[in-house]
């Protein structure tokens, strides 16, 4: 019991206190887990950090979820991944609560901060499109692929300005530049 | 009794096909929850400011809040908190059971396949659309509602040099006795929430 309290405590103060998500979140859960608690080893704690990364999701739940696993089985992964989501859930619930849609619009006040506040948030996520776009080392190969993704997702033309459509092509894509020389290396020898 | 149902759905798709990483996140997101008019585009764009203000993943903080509003802006005899609590918490649960189920029985599946350079390979195809993805989220928001909800001409440029103003703070580092600091994205939105309040009340 002692150890599921121990395990859930660690991951609320985690989600408690780290603003900005997953990579924000990765060092510090690796302070308390690896060096704090000593639960893990960090090799295990990087591979397990190299899965979470893998798979779909968000980022700090899939590591607390691989964590809780590798310590206490599927009811640790539960408990770790429970302590990462509430304190957000409560915080947001909280807020809903008070600053409805209802109050955004007609109150003076907080009507006025938020329009000043829009604009800077489309400013947050042109920041990021940057970063990302250096850290894929874009070729002129590739440069193509975020502008027409970007231009279909925006137009909203029904079916095919679906992100998920492209989220599989790209995959499937990746894939297949992988393979193709592979096989027919293959075939020829 | 329908939204529900609707909103576990977007949610599972959001927690299935999520790479990337939050912002990557919020052209799904958008696409889900504004093109159903569950919620309006400002809304959203207020709940991605007050997902960078608290703690927590954005992802979370988008589907709790989502969930909570959601059902009574559909419909309006499901505006009790009760429908609201329920709301916040299924989309909260379906955006992550899909990567918990996944984190639970695919890490030997990705061990044995991440040496063979699959996984590799699949993330070479998807880092370029992951931008992309980030690039749409940042064009959709880039409205009248965003910008001039009032139609008001000055009030359009003073909003893009807000926009411009805090993309420089939010991406060039500043020099402060010899020591490169980035602004944290919270002092951004609070100066940009000030300005507002000097600007337009």
């Amino acid at each position: 019991m002692g150890e599921y309290f121990s395990l859930f405590a660690t991951f609320f103060k985690i989600g408690a206190f780290t603003f900005g998500g997953g990579w924000a979140m990765i060092s510090i859960i690796e302070r308390e887990i690896v060096d704090k608690h000593q639960w893990i080893k960090r090799e295990e704690f990087l591979d397990l950090l190299a899965v979470a990364q893998s798979l779909p999701g968000i980022l700090a739940v899939n590591i607390a979820t691989a964590v809780g696993d590798k310590i206490k089985g599927a009811k640790g992964s539960m408990v770790a991944a429970a302590g990462t989501i509430l304190p957000s859930f409560l915080i947001i619930l909280a807020i809903a609560i008070f600053l409805t849609p209802d109050l955004i619009k007609n109150n003076r006040v907080v009507s006025a901060i938020f329009m000043g506040i829009r604009p800077a948030v489309v400013a947050l996520i042109i920041a990021p499109v940057i970063t990302s776009a250096k850290a894929a080392k874009l070729q002129w190969k590739t440069v193509w692929i975020p502008l027409v993704v970007a231009l279909m997702i925006s137009l909203d033309l029904g079916l095919i300005s679906n992100p998920i459509l492209f989220i599989v092509l790209g995959g499937l894509g990746g894939y297949l530049v992988w393979r193709l020389p592979q096989t027919s290396k293959l075939k020829r020898n | 009794m329908n939204i529900y149902w609707q909103l576990v759905w977007a949610y599972i798709k959001i927690g299935i096909f999520g790479f990337g990483g939050g912002y990557a996140m919020l052209s799904l997101v958008e696409k889900a929850v504004v093109a159903p008019g569950w919620i309006s585009e400002t809304m959203f764009t207020d709940i991605v400011a007050i997902s960078q203000m608290t703690p927590g993943p954005i992802g979370i903080n988008s589907a709790t809040y989502i969930g909570y509003v959601a059902p009574g802006e559909v419909d309006p005899e499901l505006s009790g908190i009760g429908w609201s609590l329920l709301g916040s918490c299924l989309a909260t649960l379906a955006v992550v059971i899909p990567s918990f189920l996944l984190v639970l029985y695919s890490s030997h599946f990705i061990r044995k396949h991440s040496e063979s350079g699959v996984i590799k390979a699949i993330f070479s195809g998807l880092r370029p659309v992951i931008v992309g993805l980030i690039a749409a989220a940042a064009i959709m928001l880039m409205n009248g509602a965003n910008f001039n909800p009032r139609g008001v001409n000055w009030q359009l440029w003073a909003n893009i040099g807000i926009c411009v103003v805090a993309f420089c703070l939010a991406y060039f580092p500043i020099k402060m006795a010899k020591k490169k600091i980035k602004i944290h994205p919270i002092l951004i939105i609070v100066l940009a929430g000030i300005t507002g309040l000097i600007l337009y009340y």
